[in-house]
């Protein structure tokens, strides 16, 4: 608990910063707007005002500083702005109502849920088959690490276009791409993890002749779990990042992409910062929902946390 | 009284290969140990003194020569677990208490749950550790963990005991204590004991039979049998018998610095 202060000062750092940048940033869309409502702005033409910068036109209208704040669709939304919309669609939404954030969120978080198992499955079984295969180990890692390299949003439409060709539809394409994302930490966390145990513990379990089987269940296996939580909490935010980027570029009707799409096509901001908060929120729920599992596991096993 | 030769090596040699040529680990190296002897072996780094006790483990191949352990090939006698082998750190498994780390090698070994649990308690009897089956390595001293770790060595019952310099990261203190109560654990189990070591002290206390090594080609340079009696009180160190096989064996290890 330790870490609360700091973090509390980041986050007022940054909230700071937003409140403070909302000003420059609508200052252009406000002085139209106070215009048509009869308000004296200066410079007093649209053309003139376009050579000023936010900062320039705000410090010239100083009196617009508070209707910056609350414009329809504002350039940047103010943080209150992004508070009330979010509440509007999480906790005043029937959660089976397509205007709900909670829909979306779920109809996201399946597709992160099932492409996470099928990811860290992938990884797990290609790490052990890296940890005891010659030929593995030489052959799997360049293109594990190759998979990476190539950007997911030229990737996603392809893989949604082709299994739709064959169709797959849905959940279980997002799910893919998801998996695709969350492999990877685990395949560099469980490698680093079933290797983690060093020659003299390999040499005892040699002395009482165990064999390969018992050498992966009593020891690499164990080693490797602070290895494998560490690599889970990346996993998982990684394939949400996933499941969004899935919805993105292929005309999903729902799920916290498609709201972020619709905000953008739609010129509703405050539908794409609150689907982007809720995002980060859940984010940040499931990445703390398995410290807490590693802290429990770990202390059950009687380790410390890598 | 003819004693039973357990471990008997033979013109016994092994070369590494490693990226700046060869290097000779063991020349020539002739050794037999009986039943119940406490053998160590002492010399400076690199005199092949740990690669010899690897040899009779089977965890290293010689390049040349014949060894046999128990009258099998170091190899066999590992399938048939023969030896307990106590390494340099305690190499507890910090996820398993100290009883789940002594029954580690019984669980590889197929006994039953409840010849584990009694063994548990044995050996940790004979350590002096009873009442810490259920701590986690890390709740004791590096002491009480290298004591855990011999527990681990003895709790199958193997005839030979090889521990490659087990008290090498403790204090002194702990090491007179520790060295005690291994004389005191070879007494009652009657186990042939290999220890390596870079103490004089600690070598001449202990053994039956001292092998002084030499590097560069690692090679046996005296085996010195010592007439001290089996019942040895820590003040033995003070006698002259002691201080005259602590000569002897210095004299060996400098002699083979002065050939190199």
């Amino acid at each position: 608990m330790k870490s609360v202060l700091p973090v509390l000062t980041v986050i007022g750092a940054l909230m700071l910063f937003w409140i403070v940048s909302v000003v420059p940033m609508n200052i252009h869309l406000t002085a139209d707007l106070a215009q048509r409502q009869d308000i004296l702005v200066t410079p007093d033409t649209p053309v003139a005002r376009q050579e000023y910068s936010g900062i320039g036109l705000a410090l010239r209208n100083p009196h617009l500083f508070g209707m910056t704040y609350t414009l329809d669709r504002p350039r940047l939304p103010s943080p209150h702005q992004v508070a009330v919309e979010m509440w509007n669609t999480i906790a005043l939404q029937n959660i089976t109502s397509r205007r709900s954030l909670v829909f979306h969120g779920w109809v996201t978080l399946s597709a992160t849920l099932l492409g996470f198992v099928i990811g860290t499955g992938l990884g797990v079984l290609l790490a052990v088959g890296i940890v005891y295969n010659r030929a593995m180990d030489m052959s799997v890692m360049p293109w594990a690490i190759a998979s990476q390299t190539i950007p997911i949003l030229a990737l996603a439409p392809m893989i949604i276009v082709m299994m739709g060709a064959i169709g797959i539809q849905g959940l279980f394409p997002k799910a893919v791409i998801s998996a695709y994302l969350s492999f990877f930490p685990v395949v560099v966390g469980m490698v680093k993890g079933l290797r983690s145990p060093d020659r003299m513990q390999l040499d005892l379990l040699r002395t009482y002749y165990a064999s390969p089987a018992q050498g992966f269940w009593k020891l690499r296996l164990p080693a490797s779990v602070p290895y494998l939580f560490a690599s889970l909490k990346i996993g998982i935010s990684a394939s949400l990042v996933g499941a969004i980027v899935a919805e993105l570029p292929t005309g999903a009707r729902a799920g916290f992409g498609a709201r972020m799409l619709v905000g953008d096509q739609y010129g509703q901001p405050l539908v794409t910062w609150a689907a982007l908060f809720a995002a980060a929120l859940t984010a940040a729920a499931l990445v703390g929902f398995f410290s807490l599992i590693e802290r429990w596991t770990l202390r059950r096993m009687g380790m410390q946390a890598v | 009284m003819a004693a039973e030769t357990i471990i008997n090596a033979q013109g016994l040699n092994l070369t590494f290969r490693t990226n700046d040529g060869p290097v000779h680990a063991l020349k020539d190296v002739n050794l037999e140990i009986n039943k119940g002897d406490f053998v160590s072996f002492i010399g400076p780094s690199g005199c092949g003194k740990t690669t010899f006790l690897r040899c009779i483990a089977g965890l290293e191949q010689p390049t040349g020569g014949d060894i046999t352990v128990n009258g099998m090939t170091p190899e066999e006698a590992r399938m048939a677990r023969a030896y307990g082998y106590v390494f340099q750190a305690a190499g507890l498994y910090p996820w398993r208490t100290i009883g789940g780390n002594i029954k580690l090698p019984l669980e590889i070994m197929g006994f039953s749950k409840a010849e584990q649990a009694e063994r548990v308690g044995r050996v940790l009897e004979l350590v002096d550790l009873a009442g810490f089956e259920k701590k986690y390595p890390w709740q004791l001293s590096g002491g009480m963990q290298q004591r855990a770790s011999i527990a681990r060595a003895l709790a199958f019952d193997a005839d030979i005991l090889l521990m490659d310099e087990p008290f090498g990261a403790l204090d002194e203190i702990v090491r007179d204590h520790l060295n005690e109560q291994l004389l005191q654990l070879w007494a009652r189990t009657e186990k042939t004991i290999g220890f390596v070591t870079h103490s004089i002290p600690e070598a001449v206390y202990l053994s039956t039979k001292i092998v002084v090594m030499s590097p560069r080609p690692g090679r046996i340079t005296d085996v010195i049998e010592s007439p001290l009696p089996k019942e040895r009180p820590l003040d033995i160190r003070d006698s002259a018998e002691f201080i005259a096989i602590a000569h002897r064996v210095r004299d060996g290890l400098r002699a083979g610095h002065d050939d190199v």
